[in-house]
C-alpha cells in the first residue's frame, strides 16, 4: 500500500518540481563549498607562497590567515542559509504536496 | 546487577586515581590534585548518568538512538562533542605550535566537511536509516554482503581511531595525572565499556554533549586569556610569535605537512569527504526525530566546530609566544615541549592561570578522550550487534533483548581488544592510524553511501567489489606509503610515495563500483534500480522513516 503512494508521490508534477528547486539548492550551495575550499588546497599545492604574503606593508598577518578563517565562516553561513530554506520554505511545500495526495489516495 | 557493575567501575577509578596519588611520594612530580578532583567529578556526573541512562533504555531503538527523542541542538553539541577530539584539541593546537600555518590547513580540512554532510546526506540519511549507515545502503541492496561490507568499514575505521585516542590518553594521563600508562589505559577503558554497554547511545549522547561544553568553555578562557595578554591584538599574537618561532616568518607559510602538490590535494580529500564517513558520526543522524532536526544539527555543529577550530589556532599561537620560551615547559635541552608537542595547549593553561585552571584543562581533555572513545565503541558494538548478527547471522529474527545484550558484549569485546592493541602499541607512532581512519571511512563508507542514496544504477555487486578494493587500497597505501613503511618499519624508501592515500583509494573505489554497477545486467540489479524511486520518496519526504513515534 505504501509502495502505491510512494509511486504516485514520485509521479506528481508538483512533487517533482519541488524536488528539482532542492535540489539545484543543495548543489548549488555544495559547488560553492566545494569550489572555495578546493582553491584553498590548490593555492597551497601549487602556489603555497601567495598565502605568506602579508596583508600590508605594516602588518605580519599573511593571506592565509583570513583565507583560512573566511572559509570556516563561509562553511557556517552556508549552512543557515540551508537550515533556514529547507526547514521553511521546503518543508512547507512538501508536506503540502503529500496532504494533497493523500486526500485523494 | 547494573548498578553492582556501576559501583565496581566506580571503585576501579577512585582506586587508579589513588595510585595516582600516591605516584607523588615516589618523586614522579607533575601530579595535579585540581585535576584529579575535577576528573573524578567529570567521572561520577557521568556514571550517574549512564546510571539514569540505563533506566530508560528498554528497547534496541534507545539504546541505538536514544530513542530518536534528542533534539537538534543538543545532538549539534554531541556531534561537535564526537568531533572535537583530544587529538583535534591538543592535537591541532600542537600543530600550529610547531608548524604554525599548516595547522590552519587542517582546521580548515575539518570544518569544510560539515556543510558537504548537510547538503547532501544529513536529512537523506534520517528518512532511510535506523541505528546505522548500512541501513540506508541496504535499503534497496541485498542486506548480507552490503552489512558486512559497511561492518567491515566501520570496525576498522572504529578500531584505528579507537587505538589512537587510546594511545594518546594512556600517555596524556601517564604525565597530568602520574598515573602509569597501563593503568590509564585500563581506565579508559573500562570507563568506554561502562558508559556504552549500559547506558547505550542515551548515556553516550549526554556524556558527548557535557564534554563539548566543558572543551568550549575552557578552549574559550584560555585563548581570552592569551588574547588579554597580548592587548587583544591578533596582530601583537602574530608579531610576537614569529619573532620568537624557530621558523620565523616561515611559520606563516603552508608546508612542513603537505610536501608536494599531490599530497596536499589528497589529504584535502581525506578530511573532506572522511568526515562524510565517520560511522560514529554518521549515527548520530538517527537520535533526532525528523529530518527537520537533524538539519538543525548540522547547523549547530558546523558552528561549535568552526568556533573551536578558530580557538586552537589561537592557542597554537599563543603557546609560542608564551610556552616556548620558558625554561619550565621545556625538556632539558631546551628544544622541545615537556611531554612532546601535543602538551601545547596543556602548558599554555598553566602559562597563562596557574595550576587550578591547568588542572581544568587536563580534566577536560581527559573528558574529551573518554567521551570519544565511547562514541566509537557504541558505533562498533552496533555494527556488530544490529549489523552482523541480527541483520547478517539472525536475519531479522533476533529480538530486541537478544540485540541489545549483544551489543553489551559487543561493546565489552571491542574494550578488551582496543585496551590490549593500546598497550601493545605503547611509545609508538600511532599518527597513521587516524590517517588510515579517515581513509577507510573515505574510500569504503562515503562511497557507497552516497551513490546509494544518488545513483540509480549502483548495484550490490558493484557496492560489494568497490567498497572492498577502497578498504584494500587505503590499507595498502598507508601500510607501503611513508608513514608506516619508512617510519614505523624502517625501509629506506617508500614503495608508494605520498602520505595521504585517500585521492587514490577513494578514486579507485569509485572506478571499480560504477564500473561493477554498470557491467552487472542481472535480474537482482534491475530490481535494485527499479527501487531506487521508491527509496527517493522516502529520502525526500521522511515518509514510512523510522520515526520518534513508538514512545
Amino acid at each position: 500500500m505504501m509502495d502505491d503512494f510512494y509511486e504516485k508521490i514520485f509521479e506528481d508534477a508538483e512533487f517533482q518540481a519541488l524536488q528539482r528547486r532542492r535540489s539545484r539548492f543543495s548543489w548549488t550551495l555544495a559547488a560553492i563549498m566545494f569550489t572555495v575550499y578546493f582553491a584553498f588546497i590548490g593555492v597551497i599545492a601549487f602556489a603555497p607562497r601567495v598565502f605568506a604574503i602579508p596583508l600590508g606593508p605594516d602588518t605580519v598577518i599573511t593571506w592565509g590567515i583570513p583565507a583560512g578563517v573566511s572559509i570556516i565562516v563561509l562553511g557556517f553561513i552556508l549552512t543557515a542559509i540551508y537550515v533556514h530554506r529547507a526547514n521553511g520554505e521546503f518543508d512547507r511545500d512538501n508536506e503540502a504536496i503529500i496532504k494533497r495526495l493523500e486526500r485523494s489516495r | 546487577m547494573k548498578t553492582a557493575a556501576i559501583a565496581a567501575g566506580l571503585a576501579l577509578s577512585s582506586a587508579a586515581a589513588a595510585t595516582g596519588a600516591g605516584k607523588l611520594e615516589e618523586g614522579a612530580g607533575a601530579v595535579n590534585f585540581t585535576a584529579i578532583a575535577m576528573f573524578l567529578v567529570f567521572v561520577l556526573a557521568t556514571l550517574g548518568i549512564t546510571w539514569w541512562a540505563a533506566k530508560h533504555t528498554r528497547t534496541t531503538k534507545d539504546y541505538y538512538a536514544a530513542g530518536s527523542t534528542i533534539t537538534g541542538t543538543q545532538n549539534g553539541f554531541a556531534i561537535a562533542g564526537d568531533y572535537m577530539s583530544a587529538a583535534s584539541f591538543l592535537g591541532i593546537s600542537g600543530l600550529v605550535y610547531t608548524s604554525g600555518f599548516d595547522g590552519l590547513i587542517y582546521a580548515v580540512g575539518a570544518l569544510a566537511g560539515w556543510p558537504i554532510v548537510l547538503f547532501l546526506l544529513a536529512e537523506r540519511l534520517r528518512n532511510l536509516g535506523k541505528y546505522t549507515f548500512a541501513d540506508v545502503v541496504s535499503y534497496r541492496l541485498s542486506a548480507k554482503p552490503i552489512r558486512i561490507l559497511s561492518a567491515c568499514g566501520t570496525l576498522a575505521v572504529v578500531l584505528l581511531y579507537l587505538i589512537a585516542q587510546l594511545v594518546g590518553a594512556g600517555t596524556l594521563i601517564q604525565i597530568l595525572f602520574g598515573l602509569p600508562y597501563h593503568a590509564a589505559v585500563l581506565l579508559v577503558g573500562v570507563l568506554m565499556v561502562v558508559y556504552v554497554s549500559f547506558g547505550g547511545m542515551i548515556a553516550t549522547t549526554w556524556v558527548q554533549i557535557i564534554k563539548a561544553a566543558l572543551l568550549l568553555f575552557g578552549a574559550t578562557i584560555l585563548a581570552f586569556l592569551v588574547l588579554s595578554r597580548l592587548d587583544f591584538s591578533l596582530e601583537a599574537l602574530f608579531a610576537q610569535a614569529i619573532d620568537v618561532h624557530a621558523a620565523g616568518r616561515d611559520a606563516l607559510l603552508p608546508g612542513g605537512l603537505v610536501p608536494d602538490p599531490i599530497s596536499a590535494i589528497s589529504l584535502g580529500v581525506a578530511l573532506m569527504f572522511g568526515t562524510a564517513g565517520l560511522p560514529h558520526i554518521l549515527m548520530r543522524f538517527f537520535t533526532v526525530p525528523d529530518a527537520r532536526e537533524a538539519r538543525k544539527s548540522v547547523f549547530v555543529a558546523t558552528g561549535l566546530i568552526g568556533y573551536f577550530y578558530l580557538l586552537t589556532f589561537i592557542l597554537g599561537f599563543g603557546a609560542v609566544v608564551l610556552v616556548s620560551q620558558n625554561p619550565a615547559y621545556l625538556v632539558a635541552t631546551g628544544d622541545a615541549l615537556r611531554g612532546g608537542d601535543n602538551m601545547a595547549a596543556i602548558h599554555l593553561a598553566h602559562a597563562t592561570a596557574g595550576d587550578f585552571f591547568l588542572g581544568f584543562i587536563s580534566a577536560v581533555a581527559f573528558a574529551t578522550i573518554l567521551a570519544v572513545v565511547a562514541g566509537l565503541t557504541l558505533s562498533g558494538a552496533s555494527a556488530i550487534a544490529h549489523d552482523l548478527y541480527a541483520n547478517v547471522i539472525r536475519e531479522g529474527r533476533a529480538t530486541e533483548r537478544e540485540i541489545v545484550d549483544v551489543s553489551r558484549i559487543a561493546s565489552l569485546g571491542l574494550g578488551l581488544i582496543a585496551v590490549f592493541l593500546g598497550i601493545a602499541f605503547q611509545g609508538q607512532n600511532v599518527a597513521y592510524m587516524v590517517l588510515l581512519a579517515f581513509a577507510v571511512a573515505a574510500s569504503v563508507n562515503f562511497p557507497i553511501l552516497f551513490l546509494s542514496i544518488y545513483w540509480r544504477r549502483l548495484t550490490t555487486l558493484g557496492a560489494v567489489l568497490g567498497g572492498s578494493v577502497g578498504l584494500i587500497t587505503a590499507t595498502a597505501f598507508v601500510v607501503l606509503g611513508p608513514t608506516v613503511w619508512v617510519e614505523v618499519l624502517g625501509n629506506a624508501e617508500a614503495i608508494f610515495p605520498y602520505k595521504y592515500p585517500a585521492l587514490f583509494s577513494m578514486t579507485a573505489a569509485i572506478v571499480v563500483i560504477v564500473a561493477v554497477s554498470l557491467l552487472d545486467r542481472s535480474q537482482r540489479a534491475m530490481q535494485e534500480s527499479a527501487a531506487f524511486d521508491k527509496q527517493y520518496v522516502r529520502s525526500m519526504t521522511g515518509l514510512g522513516a523510522d520515526g520518534a513515534v513508538a514512545h
